[in-house]
């Protein structure tokens, strides 16, 4: 080594010099709870189970979401559509009861592929929030499925009788208290 | 109104054990805030604005930790170990001169805890005391971990302090005195334009600059606290206030260590153009000469904490950049190295006062 590579003092300064000018750049950080960053264009986050124009579920409860998911997070019950419930689902089968782990769920968005009726859908801008226990975990139809006002009448879609609405809006108040 | 000379020398002496601890509190934010910058993160922000209460949280949170004593421990010299650290830290600061004189009518007042002529042995009989509240620490913990760091601690800090008071012995020949207060007035006489000690002694103050980071056990000299090797050094088994004590003293004596650095090679409390200054309020501005003295005295002390701040800053850099030394590589710098080199520091300067180049 030369004199002055054995003095150490060059390349301390030269490593004071680098440190220096990173004292001054720009910082990397995202202040997390005022700034957020935005999610990718392909992030698949919590499920939703979508209605069409009219405000009626898509689901069908075909039960492909629940063949097509691998970690077997998807159970539902289906039933036949009533008389005047037309409003309500868009076809006559639909899921009484649709449940999603949340604790198993990988959300590789398998279940949105094999959706024929494009029903169960991953937000891309919203994650599933934590929870303290362990039931908090299963979503049912109460979280999934879109809300909708039950009072909503618009002129082209749907139409609901004040009892349906009544219904409606009993089931969705019927939130268990703890999922909020 | 006559105020006896004991009575301001106690005030200024608990201003000054206050200021010292206030700068050690507010470096440890300093450090975290250093350390991210250069590092391009944040650093704290959350606790009051900019940070500034982080201080204050980490108290609490050293007040309120648990207190632990490991069995087999001698509990006397293990509550000892870090007052001692701290008292001798806080003690080295009561002779830095930190202005010049303010005067009042006829009373004058000195700006320094106690002015004695024999300043910077002061502050080398205390540093070097201080290493005992390491060794006595690392004693009384009953742990080997802690033990092998206080030796290291100790080794280093002895050789480290030859150097140190060789390349200083250098300013001493050059000043003739060992009184602070007289070497930083040496630094600028009315009149004439004395430089500042660090033209006269650049390869002293590079030694000086190094054996202060050793003494201060920073990096790339922080071995006693090496924790991939020693776990946590010689503060392994403390916890709660007895540890902040430890941290605490080393932030007093980089305080300290910057201080002595600004004094002895920086100029203290001068500044370029101050008797220009001076004598400028005077002639132009209607000032009475005892008020320009006043706000020059006044001036100097703040430019001497901005160089003190200077250089607890330069500290924070270098730990942020440099990586630590192998202890090995620790002690041949130390004695090979930098103690041979103070000693021809020394025939240098002998020779160019003998020559007559510098006085």
């Amino acid at each position: 080594m030369t004199l002055a590579e054995r003095a150490y003092l060059p390349a301390i300064f030269q490593g004071l010099s680098i440190t220096m000018r990173h004292f001054f750049m720009k910082k990397a950080t995202i202040r997390y709870p005022e700034e957020t960053r935005p999610f990718s264009p392909i992030f698949r986050g919590l499920h939703v189970l979508k209605r069409d124009e009219q405000g009626r579920e898509r689901c069908t409860a075909c039960g492909l979401c629940a063949v097509a998911c691998p970690a077997e997070a998807i159970t539902m019950v289906a039933g036949e559509r009533k008389k005047g419930e037309e409003g309500l689902y868009r076809e006559e089968k639909y899921a009484v009861s649709y449940e999603i782990n949340m604790l198993r769920c990988i959300f590789c968005g398998l279940c949105e592929e094999a959706c024929p009726k494009a029903a169960v859908y991953l937000q891309p801008d919203k994650m599933a929030p934590p929870r303290f226990e362990r039931d908090e975990f299963i979503y049912g139809k109460d979280r999934l499925v879109e809300p909708v006002d039950p009072d909503a009448r618009s002129g082209r879609g749907i139409q609901l009788t004040p009892e349906q609405a009544e219904a409606l809006r009993n089931k969705m108040n019927q939130q268990p208290v703890a999922a909020r | 109104m006559e105020i006896p000379v004991l009575g301001w020398q106690a005030i200024v002496i608990l201003v000054v054990f206050g200021v010292s601890l206030l700068i050690a509190t507010y470096s440890t934010y300093a450090e975290r805030v250093v350390a991210a910058f250069l590092q391009d993160r944040v650093g704290p922000d959350r606790a009051g604005p900019y940070g500034l209460l982080q201080p204050l949280a980490d108290a609490v949170k050293m007040f309120t930790k648990e207190e632990f004593f490991p069995g087999g421990a001698n509990r006397a010299l293990f509550v000892f170990g870090p007052c001692l650290a701290m008292t001798t830290a806080l003690m080295s600061s009561a002779v830095i001169p930190f202005g010049n004189i303010l005067q009042f009518g006829s009373n004058v007042f000195f700006l320094q805890g106690i002015e004695v002529n024999i300043g910077m042995l002061w502050v080398f009989g205390v540093v070097s005391l201080g290493v005992y509240g390491i060794m006595i620490g690392g004693w009384a913990s009953n742990n080997k971990f802690s033990l092998l760091g206080a030796i290291r601690a100790a080794s280093q800090n002895i050789s480290y302090e030859l150097a140190m008071g060789l390349s200083l012995i250098a300013v001493l020949m050059i000043s003739g005195t060992l009184s602070l207060r007289e070497i930083t007035l040496q630094q600028s006489v009315a009149g004439e334009w004395h430089f500042w000690n660090i033209v006269k002694q650049p390869l002293g103050f590079i030694i000086f600059l190094v054996c202060a980071f050793a003494e201060t056990n920073r990096t790339p000299f922080d071995l006693p606290e090496c924790e991939t090797e020693l776990v946590g050094g010689y503060h392994t088994e403390y916890s709660s206030m007895k540890l902040g004590l430890f941290l605490f003293a080393e932030y007093v004596n980089i305080f300290v260590a910057s201080a002595v650095m600004s004094v002895i090679y920086f100029g203290g409390f001068n500044f370029p153009f101050q008797y220009e200054l001076r004598d400028w309020l005077v002639a132009h501005q209607d000032w009475s000469l005892l008020a320009a003295q006043n706000l020059i005295t006044i001036l100097g002390t703040l430019l001497l904490f901005g160089k003190i701040f200077f250089f607890i800053f330069f500290f924070m850099w270098v730990r942020w950049t440099l990586p630590r030394f192998r202890y090995d590589q620790l002690m041949r710098l130390g004695w090979t190295i930098l103690i041979p080199l103070s000693m021809v520091n020394i025939l240098i300067t002998g020779g160019l006062i003998l020559a007559g180049v510098i006085k």
